[in-house]
Formats: C-alpha cells, structure tokens, sequence
C-alpha cells in the first residue's frame, strides 16, 4: 500500500541527493580551482556556500515537520533521523570545501610550492569516499557503506605522507616556503576531514539498514 | 519473577483458532502494552488473564497462564480471588450507577467483609488519592458515579480495582473514548501506578503505546509475532510484519 507519507520520503531523500551533489561538486571545484590556479572557480565555491545552507535549514525544518506530522516509526524514524544528521554532514562537506577555496584564493597569487601529485591522490579518495556513502544511502545498501569505512585509512595514510613531505622536504630546509607549505598542509588536512565526515554518513547508512550503530563501536560492523 | 507467563497458550472461539501457541513473559512493575490490528486477539488474550472468555459459549483453551507460579486455567483456580487480584479497565468506563463512595466500596464488601466504617473511609480515600480524585472529589462521595466526567469515571473504575488491593492492572483501550488531555492525564497515571502495579494495556493507538508502556507485544492472526522493549519494537523491530504493522504498511 503505497502511503502519503512515502512521497514525503522520496521528496526528502532528493533534497538530501541535492545537497551530496552540492558537497560532490564544491570538492571538484575547489581542488579544481587549486590545480589550475583558478580564483574565479574557487571565489564560485564560496559564494554557493549561502545556497548550501539554506538548503540545509530547509532539509532540516522538513525533517522536524514529517516527524511532528507522521510521528514516524521504525525504519521511518530511522530514515529521518539519519536524513538529519547526513543533511549536517553534507553541509560541513561543503563548509570545508570553502576553506580549501579560501585557501587556494590566498595561494594563488603566489607560485606554487610544487607539483600536486598526493594531493590529488587524496582528493581522488574523499571524493570516492562521499559518492559511495551519498550511494549507499540512496541505494540503502549497507556494503558500499563499509567500503566507505575501509577507505578511511588510506585517506589517513595520504595525509600523513603529504605531511611529512611538506614539513621535512620544504618547511625545515627553507623556511621562506614555510607559509604555502602550511596552506597545502591545511588543505590536506582538511581533505582527511571531508574523509571522516563520509566515514560518518556510512556509519549513519549501516543504522539506517541494519539499525546497528557502529559509531564508536567498530566491532559492531562483523555483527 | 514474572507475574504472568503464558505457555503454549491455545483458544478458540469453536473452530475459529483465535491464539495461537502464546508464549510471553510479563514483568512486574512495568507498563506491557499490547497492540495489533482488529481481530488479531490481543483483547481476548487479555481476558484470558482473568478469566473473562469463560463467558463465551464455545469457547476451548489449551495451555497454561501462570499468575505467580500458579495456573489460573486449572480447575481448582478460584475465579473471584483471580479477578481481584487481576482487575480490569474497559473501553467504556463503567462505574456501577451507584455513589462515588458506594462504587469504592463496592469489591471490598465482596471480598472482605466485616471492614469498619473507618477502615472503608480510609480505603476510600487511599484509593481516590491514588488515580489523584481525591482533591476534586472529596466533598461529593455520596453524588451519583454517573455525574461524573468521562475521565473522572475512568479514574474512578481504576480506584474501585485498586481498592480491591490487586497485582496486576489489565486495561482494554482506557483512553479510547477520551479527548486528548484527558488522555494523557490517565497516562500520567498509568506511570505512577506502575510502581505499585504489573499493567497491561491493549491499544489501537501506536503512540499512547509508545510513550507509555515499558514491554510491547505486537499480534497478528492470533499469533505473538514480537515481544520486546518498547524502544526497540518502535525503532528497530526485528520481524517485518511488525515494521510493516508500525509504519502503516500493513494490509
């Protein structure tokens, strides 16, 4: 029996899709943007933020209001709880993504430090790592979901590596390269961040599907 | 220990097969509530429990329900001791149309005679503090139980159990012919009796089941297709037929 409430649903879960797409693509542009030294693209990231959020504020009131209305149940409940707090992961995506544009606005007047090569490595890993979570919550498919959380630390690994080069290779041999290796240092950090909020949308999939919660209880997940 | 516990519990209704193999746990001092859509036997499990279907003709139960270790379907159970000690709350309220005093009183002249005046006042009033009339009501005891409102009635049925001293509060749909407030004024109540109290409510309303009860049991075709902790039934149900019923998939 089809219900009202199940179209409710589907128009929640395409704002949800709508907002992924908006944190899928600030991540292309602002690494984009970097790469190819490109302030009118990065300045574009920032300026879509306001969207971002207003679509965010929209997702949520909805959210408030199916649950004043239906009093949802069950996987219903879980779908607009989850929908919930993906909606604030997405947003944060986003967020982050305005700073590696701010960043890249600050870099680009200046030469670059090196060529991009982990850099891009490790864009090409948070953007894997959100598709596949916006895929797994939109296909409910608990697997791909776990993928997500294996690639956590790959991202963790790259991050460490583009550190460790930046900090040994440049700041400590002249410090003059001090200030643009913090600004790729920065960004690369903020790419593990976009990581663990992906990492944090597939563990809101597994509850969602399984009603298990594996947040901060990995052992959960061979359950 | 349990208060009641059911085994392999069997009824029909001549050839229709209206339990089928109920095997539950009730814990004292909680709130179980019992929900299903209409006819999947969740009242008549509940009359089970104090004996009410012995009324129906045709009616065959196999099967045991233990009420402290005891089965109350045998032949030696003493069906007046049962009810009192397994009282229940109707649909309708139904206060006899007697005085608010007299409806009190009314199971303790049955049960135990000989009760001074004094020590029925005192019932009266200990009962009438308890389902919170007390302060309303005091001055109007000898007023019909009829001139009351629908929800004075209720409470007032529920103290004419409770000044029968019971164990177990058995209650089939109470709120479903009270407005909202009133309503959630007998949940209210619900919760502070269950520190005295084992109650089990049968209930249409999915939401009064789950802001109220402690357990829940879901029924279907006669059979307990779920028992668990109410958060759990209305979050994560473990069987489909329950999520289906719950999130108004059924049918």
């Amino acid at each position: 029996m089809e219900r009202h409430f199940d179209q409710e649903l589907s128009g929640l879960k395409q704002d949800i899709l709508k907002m992924g797409a908006f944190a899928e693509e600030s991540i292309y542009k602002s690494i984009d943007a970097l790469k190819n030294r490109d302030k009118s693209l990065a300045r574009a990231v920032v300026d879509n933020d306001v969207n971002v959020d207003n679509l965010e504020l929209y997702i949520d009131e909805k959210c408030i209001d199916l649950i004043a209305r239906y009093q949802p149940m069950a996987k219903d409940l879980r779908f607009i709880t989850t929908g919930m707090k993906i909606n604030a992961e997405l947003e944060r995506i986003v967020d982050i993504a305005v700073d590696i544009a701010q960043r890249t606005i600050e870099l680009s007047d200046k030469p670059l430090l090196k060529p991009l090569i982990d850099i891009p490595k490790l864009t090409t890993v948070a953007q894997n790592m959100v598709k596949m979570s916006i895929d797994a919550f939109v296909k409910g498919d608990s697997d791909l979901a776990k993928k997500v959380l294996m690639s956590d630390s790959e991202a963790d690994n790259l991050r460490d590596a583009i550190q460790k080069e930046l900090v040994e290779d440049y700041m400590v041999k002249d410090g003059s390269m001090a200030p643009r290796a913090v600004q790729l240092l920065l960004i690369a950090r903020f790419l593990e961040r976009i990581c663990d909020h992906a990492t944090n949308i597939a563990e809101d999939v597994i509850y969602l599907v399984q009603a298990k919660i594996v947040k901060h209880h990995p052992e959960q997940l061979d359950k | 220990m349990s208060k009641i516990i059911t085994k392999n519990l069997n009824l029909w209704y001549g050839n229709f097969h209206a339990l089928k193999d109920i095997n539950s746990s009730f814990e004292p001092n909680k709130i179980i509530a019992i929900i299903g859509p209409s006819g999947c036997g969740k009242s008549t499990l509940l009359r089970v429990f104090n004996r009410m279907n012995d009324l129906i003709e045709g009616v065959r139960i196999e099967g045991e329900v233990l009420s402290d270790g005891k089965n109350i379907l045998g032949p030696a159970a003493d069906l007046v001791a049962l009810r009192k000690k397994i009282g229940m709350v109707f649909q309708r309220p139904n206060p006899f149309p007697l005085s608010i005093y007299e409806n009190i009183v009314f199971g303790q002249k049955i049960h135990e005679s000989g009760v001074t005046r004094d020590g029925l006042n005192e019932i009266v009033e200990e009962s009438l503090k308890s389902v919170l009339l007390w302060d309303e009501l005091k001055d109007r005891l000898k007023e019909s139980a009829l001139r009351l409102s629908l929800e004075q009635r209720q409470r007032l049925c529920i103290a004419r159990l409770i000044a029968v001293r019971p164990d177990v509060l058995l209650m089939d749909e109470p709120c479903s012919a009270l407005d909202p407030q009133s309503t959630q004024r007998i949940e209210e109540l619900m919760r502070e009796l269950k520190n005295n109290y084992t109650i089990i409510i049968v209930t249409h309303n999915m939401q009064q089941a789950a802001r109220v009860s402690d357990d829940t049991g879901f029924m279907l075709l006669g059979e307990l297709i779920e028992f668990n902790k109410t958060e759990d039934i209305f979050t994560k149900p473990r069987d489909k037929r329950t999520e289906d019923y719950i999130t108004g998939r059924y049918g």
